[in-house]
C-alpha cells in the first residue's frame, strides 16, 4: 500500500494531463469537422482511430471473454483471480471503443440509428450490435464487484437498500451470461476480419484471404491470455497482489497452441491460394509481413514453450509483450498498411488523431486506479482459489 | 428495367459541360483550384464534384492520342457500398440509381473504403458532414428526365438509356468501327456489372480505370455473413455442452472423493 501512495498521484496527474489534452480537439472537431484535426482524406477515409481504437482495441479487450470462458465454462478455478481484472479491462476497452467512435463518427448523434436501420448484410452492422450486447453483457459480468462493496458501506441512503438482491440475480444467471459473452465475442472478432473481405482489391493478397475472420478470431485469442499476463503484471507493480507464478505460466502455456494453430492456417492458406511465393516476393511490403510474423508469432511460440521461460515472471510477460505487438501490427496492417489507397493521396496520423487516443486510454487507466482502490478487484477470487 | 449510361469516349470533347451541368443540378459549390498543367480541372473528386473528365495523354498504335474519360459513380449492379452500408443508407434501386438517404447515414465511411473505384466522398470540412456521390440524377429519372450531365453533353459522347439495349448499341459501335474502338466494354462484366458503360479507342487500364474481375466485391463478405447464423448456434450449444460436461465431472469427482473418505472413517 505505501508503494501505492508513492507512485500514484504523480501518475494520475499525468493521465489527467492526457485526458483534458485529448479533450482540445475533439472539441475543435465539433466546431470545424473532421478535416480540422486529422489527415484523413477521401483516399484515406479510415486512419489511425479505426486502427488503433477499433481493430486493436476490440482484439486486445478479448481477455475478457477468454478468461471468463476458462474459469466459468471449462471450470478452471486457478484462473479465478484474474477473470475480475481480465473482465473490467475488456469493459472499459468496449467502453473506449464506443467513446473512439463518437469522434470518427461523421454523424455520432445517431449512432442509435445502427439499432432501428438494419442491413443485415453488412459485417459493420454485425460488430455494431455485438459491440453494443457485449458491453452491455461485460458490464453486468463486472457489476458483482460494485455491489459487494455498495452492501459493505456504511452511508445513509445506500445501506438501506438489499445489494445481495441484484447480486443473487446475478449469479443466477451468470452461467448465461458468459455463454453469451463467448457467442457475441466470436461473432464480432471475426466479423471485423469480415469487414475486410470488402476489399479484395485495395487490401493486399499476402492479408486478403477469405478466412480472414478466422484469422482474427484465433488471433484474438491467442491475445486474451497475453493481455491477462500483460495487464496482471503492470497491476502488481503499482498496486502489489503478486500474482501466483503458476497462474501466469498456465495462462503462457496455452499460447503457443493457439499461435500455432494461427500460423499453420495463415500459411496452409497462402499455400493454397498459391501466393506463398509473395512472402519473398513482395518487396517491401513483405517487411511488415515478416515482423509481425516472426516477432509476434514464431518467437512468443519458441520461447512459451520452453519450461524455463514459463516458470520465469519476467519471460512470460515479455513474451507476452511479443504476442501483443504482432496483433497490433497484424491489425495495423490490414486495416491500414497494407491497405491501398485511392490514386494521389498519403497518409500519416495528425497529432490530434493520437492525442484522441491517448487521451481514451488514459481515462481508462484512471478508471482501473479507482477500481483498484475502491473495489475488490484483485484480491477477489483469491479466497476461492484457496 | 434498369437504366443505364453508355459514354463514347471517342465522340468526347473534353468540354466538361457535364462537369457544369452537374454542379448545377446538384447545386454544388465552386472549388478552388491553381493550374496543374493540364486542362483537367478540379484535379480529384470531392464531396463537392460529383464528375470529372480526365485528360490523358498517350501513344497508342504509334500515334499520339488525346484521350477523356468521364468519373462518376458506376451504379455497381451489386454495389459494394450498399452491401457495406450498417444502416442500408445506399441502396441499389431497381431502375439502375445507388441513391443515398442522409437521414439513416451515422458517417461510418465504410462505403469510401468498400468502393472498388473509389467514389463516395465525405464533407470533411463540416461539422455535420454527409457522404456524397454523384446520384445518377435519379430524382430528375423519377420525373421522367435524362441524367442533367446526359441531357448536357453536345457530342452525343453520353447516351442515356436501357442498360441491356446499350450493351447491344456498344456492340454495333464495336462491330462497325473495329478499327477505332478496342474489343470491350467497361462494365458490362467489372464486379458484377455497372450502370454505367464504357467505349475507349485505347486500352481500359491505359486511361486510369482499374482492372477488376467480373466476381462482385461483395461476393467474400456474403459468405462470411450468412455463416453467421450457424456459428451463433454452434458455439452457444458447445459452450452449453462443455459447462454440462464439466460440472458433471466435478460432481462425479467430489462423490468419488466423499466414497472414499466414508470407507476411510469404516476402515
Amino acid at each position: 500500500m505505501r508503494q501505492l501512495r508513492q507512485s500514484l498521484p504523480t501518475g494520475t496527474f499525468v493521465l489527467g494531463c492526457l485526458v483534458i489534452l485529448g479533450l482540445i480537439p475533439i472539441v475543435i472537431r465539433y466546431l470545424n469537422g473532421l478535416g480540422a484535426i486529422s489527415n484523413l482524406s477521401d483516399g484515406r477515409p479510415w486512419g489511425f482511430w479505426i486502427s488503433f481504437d477499433l481493430y486493436c482495441g476490440v482484439a486486445l479487450a478479448a481477455g475478457g471473454f477468454t478468461l471468463a470462458g476458462v474459469v466459468y465454462i471449462f471450470g478452471r478455478e486457478k484462473y479465478h483471480s484474474v477473470a475480475r481484472p481480465a473482465i473490467l479491462t475488456a469493459f472499459l476497452g468496449y467502453l473506449l471503443v464506443i467513446l473512439a467512435l463518437l469522434v470518427d463518427l461523421g454523424q455520432p448523434w445517431y449512432i442509435w440509428h445502427a439499432m432501428i436501420y438494419w442491413n443485415i448484410h453488412s459485417p459493420l452492422f454485425e460488430v455494431a450490435i455485438c459491440v453494443m450486447t457485449y458491453t452491455l453483457v461485460l458490464a453486468l459480468e463486472f457489476s458483482p464487484a460494485v455491489f459487494e462493496r455498495l452492501s459493505e458501506l456504511n452511508l445513509p441512503v445506500i445501506r438501506r437498500f438489499n445489494w445481495h438482491i441484484p447480486l443473487r440475480i446475478i449469479r443466477a444467471i451468470q452461467i448465461p451470461l458468459v455463454i453469451a459473452g463467448i457467442v457475441l465475442s466470436t461473432l464480432h472478432q471475426s466479423s471485423l476480419g469480415s469487414m475486410l473481405l470488402m476489399m479484395p482489391h485495395t487490401l493486399h493478397p499476402l492479408w486478403y484471404t477469405p478466412v480472414l475472420p478466422l484469422l482474427f478470431l484465433l488471433s484474438a485469442i491467442s491475445v486474451g491470455p497475453a493481455m491477462v499476463i500483460f495487464e496482471s503484471t503492470l497491476s502488481t507493480r503499482a498496486f502489489g497482489h503478486e500474482l501466483a507464478i503458476d497462474v501466469l505460466s498456465g495462462l503462457g502455456r496455452a499460447i503457443p497452441y493457439i499461435l500455432g494453430l494461427y500460423l499453420l492456417l495463415k500459411l496452409v492458406d497462402l499455400l493454397v491460394a498459391g501466393e506463398l511465393g509473395l512472402i519473398f516476393t513482395a518487396y517491401p511490403i513483405n517487411l511488415l509481413w515478416w515482423t509481425e510474423v516472426i516477432i509476434g508469432v514464431v518467437t512468443p511460440i519458441i520461447l512459451l514453450s520452453r519450461p524455463a521461460i514459463r516458470q520465469s515472471r519476467r519471460g512470460v510477460f515479455w513474451s507476452s509483450v511479443l504476442v501483443i505487438f504482432g496483433l497490433v501490427l497484424n491489425r495495423f496492417n490490414v486495416s491500414m498498411l497494407a491497405l491501398g489507397m485511392r490514386p494521389g493521396f498519403t497518409y500519416f496520423p495528425h497529432w490530434m488523431e493520437v492525442a484522441i487516443s491517448v487521451a481514451l486510454v488514459a481515462d481508462a487507466l484512471l478508471v482501473i486506479w479507482l477500481s483498484y482502490r475502491f473495489l475488490h478487484i484483485a484480491e477477489h477470487g483469491e479466497a476461492v482459489a484457496e | 428495367m434498369s437504366k443505364g449510361t453508355l459514354y463514347d469516349a471517342t465522340k468526347c470533347i473534353g468540354c466538361r459541360a457535364c462537369q457544369v451541368a452537374c454542379k448545377q443540378w446538384n447545386e454544388l459549390p465552386a472549388e478552388k483550384t491553381t493550374n496543374s498543367g493540364t486542362y483537367e480541372n478540379p484535379p480529384k473528386m470531392t464531396a463537392y464534384t460529383f464528375t470529372k473528365i480526365n485528360f490523358t495523354e498517350l501513344e497508342h498504335n504509334g500515334k499520339f492520342q488525346w484521350v477523356f474519360n468521364k468519373q462518376q459513380c458506376m451504379h455497381c449492379q451489386e454495389p459494394g457500398c450498399a452491401e457495406a452500408c450498417i444502416v442500408g443508407a445506399l441502396v441499389k434501386t431497381e431502375g439502375g440509381p445507388v441513391t443515398y438517404d442522409e437521414g439513416k447515414c451515422i458517417g461510418c465511411r465504410y462505403c469510401m473504403v468498400a468502393c472498388p473505384f473509389g467514389i463516395p466522398n465525405f464533407e470533411w470540412d463540416k461539422p455535420l458532414p454527409w457522404i456524397r456521390k454523384c446520384t445518377f440524377c435519379a430524382d430528375r429519372q423519377g420525373a421522367g428526365l435524362k441524367p442533367a450531365c446526359v441531357t448536357t453533353c453536345p457530342t452525343g459522347a453520353l447516351t442515356f438509356g436501357e442498360r441491356d439495349e446499350l450493351i447491344a448499341e456498344a456492340q454495333r459501335r464495336i462491330a462497325e468501327h473495329p478499327d477505332k474502338y478496342v474489343n470491350h466494354i467497361y462494365g458490362v462484366q467489372e464486379v458484377g456489372g455497372t450502370s454505367w458503360l464504357y467505349l475507349s479507342p485505347v486500352p481500359f487500364e491505359e486511361i486510369g480505370f482499374p482492372t477488376l474481375p467480373s466476381a462482385p466485391v461483395t461476393i467474400n463478405a456474403e459468405r462470411a455473413m450468412a455463416a453467421v447464423p450457424p456459428v451463433l448456434v454452434g458455439v452457444a450449444a458447445a459452450m452449453a455442452g462443455i459447462y454440462w460436461l464439466v460440472q458433471r465431472q466435478q460432481k462425479i469427482g467430489q462423490k468419488a472423493g466423499e466414497e472414499e473418505k466414508q470407507k476411510e472413517k469404516v476402515k
